[in-house]
C-alpha cells in the first residue's frame, strides 16, 4: 500500500474517533455540562481534525474547521455562552463536519451549501462576541494579523513567479501565547522545521520567566529570535507557522545587516549589549559569541535547563488520554488469537473427556488439575472475546443526528434519550446494526411520535421522547426504541394488509399479531411515500438484517402510549448457541434463534398431504413436516415420527415448519467453523463446528431446508415437463 | 538423507512421499504435503460425491478427506486406525488424502519420471503425470491439482 494511503487511513480513523468524542461533548453541554474539561475536549477533537486536514490539504475541510473551531474557541475562553441555540448550531455544524470528513474520505464532494450556511452562522457568532465585552482585545488581535496575510500574497505573488528567490536571510521573532501550548503545539518542533529549511541561528530569550513561585505552570514566557538564512520563499517559511499564527506574536522580516543589526540589539537589550555590537560588526563571529545555539540543542536545552511552559500543558495532555490507554491492532490478528483459543476450548474439552474415559475418578490431582485447565481457559476464552466486544456508544450517537434530522423534517420536537451506551457487543454485531437501527429511529420519530399540536391535544408534554437503550440479558445484548407516540394504529395496520392482500379479510388476529403485520415484506403504513421513512424499504427489511446476524424482534405496542422496538441479539458472531440433536446417527447443531419450541409427534397430529408429504397440526395450524435425515441423506426412508422429535422452526422469511429429528442432545454454546475455507458450500448446512469429542458436527442452515420443500417441487414439475 | 540438503544433490531432484493403496504404489510432492496423520472417523457431509469421506478436527480447522482409492477408481475398504491420511495443500485449500499406508520418501530427478504408458484407464490419464521404476516395481506419480475436481465445489 501507498504508505501515505496508510497515513491518510489513520487520519480517517482518528477523525472518527475525534467526531464521536466531539459529537457527545457537545450533547453532554447540550444538557448543560458546560465545565471546562467538557470544552477542551470538544475543542481538542475539532483541533485535532483541523490538523491532519492541513496536512492532507483537504482545503474545504480545513476551511470548515477552522471557522468551527474559531467558535469553539471563543466558547472556551468564555466568550460565547452555550445557550440552547448556540448547541444546536454546534450540533449541526459537527454532523456538517462529519459530511466533510467522509467527502474527503471517499473522495467525493460534500454539501458545500450545508457548510457554508452553518459557516456564515458561525461566523456570524464570532461576530456578535466581538462585539461584546471583549472588543478591544478581538480587535486588536485582528489588527495584528490582517497586515501579515496580506503580505503573504504580495510576497507569494511577487518573488514567487518572477525571480526564483536566492539565498535570504529572515528574522523571525516568535512569541507563542498559551494558547499556543494549551493546542498541543509545540515550539520545539517549529524550531527544527525551521531548521530544516536552511541555517538557522536560534536564540532564545528567557528575561520573562517570573520566579519560581509566580510561575504559572501553563503560562508562557519564552521567546525566540531565529536567524534563518534559506533559499526558500517567505511563503514556506510561514507556512511553519500555519497552525499557531492566531496564539502567538510572530514577525518575520527580510534581514539586511542593518536589520539584523536592529534586530539583535532589539533581543539581546539590555545586558548583553556590548556582544550584541561585537556581532553586527561581523556577523559570522555570532554564532561564537552571542548566547545563540543551533535550533535542536536550544530546544532539548530549554527541555532541561527551563520549566518550559510547553512540557506541563504536554503531561497534563497525556493524563487526559492515559484515562484509557488503547493500541491499535489488526483485527486479522485479534481473529487469529480467537480460533487459538476456541481450538484450546475444545482441546481442554477433549483431554477431560480422554481422563475420564481412562477411569481416572474427579478426585484424582489429574482431574483436579483439568477442572482449573477449564476455569482458565474459559476466562481465555471471555477476554479474548472482549477484545473484540466494544461499547454501542458510536452507534447510538450516530442515532442522535437521525433524531435531530428527522425531527426537523417531520416539524416536530423530539429528545432522544439514550441509555446503557456502555454496553459492549462484538464489533461485527455494531457495524452490522446502524442502519437497522437507523431505520428504526427514522420510523419512530416519523410515525411513531405524534406532531407537535397532536401531543398537546392528547395531554402530553409538546416534546416527544425516544429513548434507545441497550442491556445485556442472559448472555445476549437486548437493544430496545421506545418512543411515547401514539402506539401503533391496530385497526389501520389490519386494513392496509387486508388492502394489500396480505391476510385474508375475515383472519381473526390477536393484537400481538397485528402489531408483528408491520414485519411482512410489501407492508408499509405511511401513506406517502416520505423521505424519511418510504423508501421502500418497510420494517421486513429491518427483521431480516437483524435475523442475519442470529437476532430476533419483537414489539410491544399501547395505544396513546407509544411503542417498544426490541431486538435481542447474540454478543459475538464466532460463537453461537445451538440445539444440539441426533439425526440419523450424526450429531447436528440446529441455531437456537430459530427455534420455536419442539414438539413430540403425536400419531393423530401427524397427516398425510399428498403424495408423501406430511403436515403436523399444532395449535390449529398445520406446519410441513421434513424429515432432516432424508433431506441430509442419512437416509432412505421415512422412519415413524412418533418416535422423533420435531422442532418448530422459523426460517428469515417466517415460513414455520417442522423439522424431524431422531433425539435432542441438549443446548450448548459451539464455535463456528466455516466449511467454505477448505471444502466449499453444502446444501443445507450453514457451518461446522468442533464438539467436546474433538468430532465436527455440522450446523443446519435452517432457511435452506425450511426452504427445500418447495425446491424440491420445481424441480419435481422440471422432470414430469421433462417427462412429457 | 544428510546429504540431502546439499545444493549439488538437491540440483533438479524432487522429494516425493510415496504410499499404498491396495497393492499399487504411488507418490506425490513432498512440497504440497504439509502432515500425516492417522485416520478417525469423519463426519459425512450431505450430497457430497463419493469419494468425500466427511470432515475431520484438524486442530480446530475442518479439513475434508478425499478417499484417494474412490477418487482413483480402485477398491475402497472399510479405514481403520492404521490408514494414513496425508494433509495436502492445493492451490488455497487444505484436504486430507485418505491412503492404505505411508511407505517413504523417494528423491527423484525429472529425468528418472517417465511419460504415463497409453492405457485406457481414464484414472490414469487424468490423475497420474508419470511413473517411476523401483527396482521390480512401479510407482505412479500423481498430480495433486485435480484430485478435489471443480464438481466438488459446486456439489450443493
Amino acid at each position: 500500500m501507498d504508505p501515505m494511503a496508510s497515513i491518510k487511513q489513520t487520519f480517517f480513523q482518528e477523525c472518527e474517533e475525534q467526531l464521536v468524542e466531539l459529537e457527545s461533548g457537545l450533547l453532554k453541554i447540550e444538557d448543560g455540562e458546560c465545565d471546562a474539561e467538557t470544552v477542551n475536549a470538544v475543542f481538542r477533537a475539532v483541533h485535532s481534525i483541523k490538523g491532519g486536514a492541513g496536512a492532507f490539504g483537504f482545503d474545504q475541510l480545513v476551511e470548515f474547521v477552522h471557522v468551527f473551531e474559531t467558535t469553539l474557541d471563543l466558547l472556551r475562553s468564555n466568550k460565547l455562552t452555550a445557550t440552547p441555540s448556540l448547541t444546536k448550531t454546534l450540533l449541526r455544524a459537527s454532523d456538517v463536519l462529519s459530511d466533510l470528513v467522509r467527502a474527503a474520505r471517499e473522495d467525493t464532494v460534500a454539501d458545500a451549501h450545508a457548510a457554508r450556511t452553518i459557516a456564515a452562522e458561525l461566523s456570524a457568532l464570532h461576530g456578535d462576541a466581538a462585539a461584546g465585552a471583549h472588543e478591544e482585545e478581538e480587535s486588536l488581535e485582528s489588527l495584528e494579523f490582517q497586515p501579515v496575510a496580506i503580505s503573504l500574497d504580495s510576497i507569494f505573488d511577487l518573488s514567487g513567479d518572477d525571480e526564483p528567490p536566492a539565498t535570504q536571510d529572515f528574522i523571525i521573532r516568535f512569541r507563542p501565547g498559551p494558547g499556543l501550548y494549551a493546542k498541543a503545539n509545540e515550539t520545539v518542533r517549529l524550531l527544527r522545521e525551521l531548521a530544516q529549511l536552511g541555517e538557522a541561528i536560534v536564540e532564545c530569550d528567557t528575561h520573562d520567566i517570573p520566579l519560581l513561585s509566580e510561575l504559572d505552570p501553563e503560562g508562557a514566557y519564552l521567546s525566540w529570535t531565529i536567524r534563518l538564512r534559506t533559499s526558500e520563499p517567505e511563503a514556506r517559511v510561514r507556512e511553519i507557522f500555519e497552525f499557531v499564527e492566531w496564539d502567538c506574536e510572530l514577525d518575520i522580516s527580510v534581514a539586511d545587516v542593518g536589520k539584523l543589526l536592529e534586530a539583535l540589539q532589539e533581543a539581546l537589550e539590555p545586558g548583553d549589549a556590548p556582544v550584541c555590537i561585537a556581532a553586527a560588526a561581523s556577523p559570522p563571529r555570532i554564532e561564537a559569541e552571542a548566547p545563540v545555539v543551533p535550533a535542536p540543542a536550544a530546544a532539548a536545552d530549554d527541555e532541561r535547563g527551563h520549566p518550559s511552559p510547553a512540557k506541563p500543558e504536554a503531561q497534563r495532555g497525556d493524563g487526559a488520554a492515559a484515562a484509557q490507554t488503547t493500541i491499535r491492532v489488526d483485527l486479522d490478528r485479534v481473529d487469529r488469537l480467537i480460533n487459538l483459543v476456541g481450538e484450546l476450548v475444545i482441546n481442554q474439552a477433549m483431554l477431560s473427556q480422554r481422563v475420564s474415559e481412562a477411569g481416572l475418578s474427579r478426585a484424582s490431582s489429574v482431574a483436579i488439575g483439568l477442572d482449573e485447565l477449564e476455569q482458565l481457559t474459559r476466562d481465555i476464552q471471555d477476554s479474548v472475546m472482549a477484545i473484540r466486544a466494544q461499547p454501542v456508544k458510536p452507534v447510538f450517537q450516530r442515532m442522535s443526528r437521525t433524531v435531530r434530522e428527522v425531527a426537523a423534517m417531520t416539524g416536530k420536537s423530539v429528545r432522544l434519550v439514550m441509555d446503557g451506551e456502555g454496553t459492549e457487543v462484538d464489533k461485527t454485531v455494531i457495524e452490522r446494526l446502524t442502519d437497522p437501527l437507523t431505520h428504526m429511529i427514522r420510523n419512530a420519530v416519523d410515525h411513531g411520535i405524534e406532531r407537535p399540536e397532536d401531543r398537546v391535544a392528547a395531554g402530553k408534554p409538546e416534546e416527544g421522547s425516544l429513548r434507545l437503550s441497550a442491556t445485556h440479558r442472559s448472555g445476549r445484548i437486548v437493544i430496545e426504541v421506545a418512543d411515547d407516540g401514539a402506539g401503533i394504529n391496530r385497526a389501520r395496520v389490519r386494513q392496509i394488509a387486508i388492502d394489500k392482500g396480505l391476510i385474508p379479510a375475515e383472519a381473526n388476529l390477536t393484537d400481538e399479531e397485528i402489531d408483528n403485520l408491520i414485519f411482512l415484506p410489501g407492508f408499509s403504513t405511511a401513506s406517502t411515500v416520505s423521505n424519511i421513512s418510504g423508501r421502500g424499504v418497510g420494517m421486513d427489511v429491518v427483521k431480516r438484517a437483524i435475523q442475519a446476524l442470529g437476532g430476533r424482534m419483537s414489539i410491544s405496542s399501547v395505544p396513546g402510549r407509544g411503542s417498544t422496538f426490541s431486538m435481542s441479539l447474540p454478543l459475538t458472531l464466532a460463537v453461537l448457541d445451538g440445539m444440539v440433536v441426533t439425526v440419523g446417527g450424526q450429531t447436528l447443531v440446529v441455531p437456537l434463534t430459530a427455534i420455536i419450541e419442539t414438539l413430540q409427534p403425536k400419531k393423530e397430529s401427524v397427516h398425510e398431504l399428498g403424495n408423501g408429504a406430511r403436515v403436523i397440526a399444532s395449535r390449529a395450524a398445520f406446519t410441513p413436516l421434513i424429515d432432516v435425515g432424508m433431506v441430509l441423506m442419512y437416509r432412505d426412508e421415512p422412519i415413524d415420527p412418533t418416535s422423533q422429535v420435531a422442532l418448530l422452526v422459523e426460517s428469515e422469511s417466517g415460513a414455520k415448519c417442522a423439522l424431524l429429528v431422531d433425539a435432542i442432545q441438549g443446548q450448548r454454546q459451539v464455535v463456528i467453523k466455516s466449511l467454505e475455507t477448505n471444502y466449499g458450500h453444502v446444501h443445507g448446512i450453514a457451518a461446522a463446528t468442533i464438539l467436546g469429542d474433538g468430532r465436527v458436527a455440522l450446523i443446519l442452515d435452517v432457511d435452506a431446508i425450511v426452504a427445500r420443500p418447495r425446491a424440491d417441487m420445481i424441480a419435481a414439475d422440471a422432470m414430469s415437463m421433462a417427462a412429457e | 538423507m544428510a546429504d540431502m540438503h546439499s545444493p549439488s544433490a538437491t540440483n533438479h531432484a524432487k522429494e516425493f512421499i510415496a504410499f499404498h493403496i491396495g497393492a499399487q504404489t504411488f507418490c506425490i510432492d513432498i512440497m504440497a504435503v504439509r502432515e500425516i496423520r492417522g485416520w478417525t472417523p469423519a463426519t459425512p457431509l450431505p450430497h457430497s460425491p463419493s469419494f468425500v469421506r466427511g470432515v475431520i478436527n484438524l486442530r480446530g480447522a475442518v479439513l475434508p478427506v478425499i478417499d484417494l482409492a474412490t477418487r482413483l477408481g480402485l477398491t475402497q475398504s472399510e479405514p481403520t486406525a492404521r490408514h494414513a491420511v496425508i494433509v495436502v495443500q492445493s492451490a488455497h485449500q487444505v484436504v486430507g488424502l485418505l491412503v492404505d499406508a505411508v511407505s517413504n520418501i523417494l528423491t527423484l530427478t525429472p529425468d528418472a519420471i517417465q511419460p504415463t504408458p497409453e492405457v485406457a484407464s481414464e484414472m490414469a490419464r487424468t490423475f497420474v503425470k508419470g511413473v517411476v521404476a523401483s527396482g521390480d516395481s512401479m510407482i505412479s506419480v500423481l498430480t495433486i491439482h485435480n484430485l478435489l475436481p471443480e464438481p466438488i465445489l459446486d456439489a450443493a
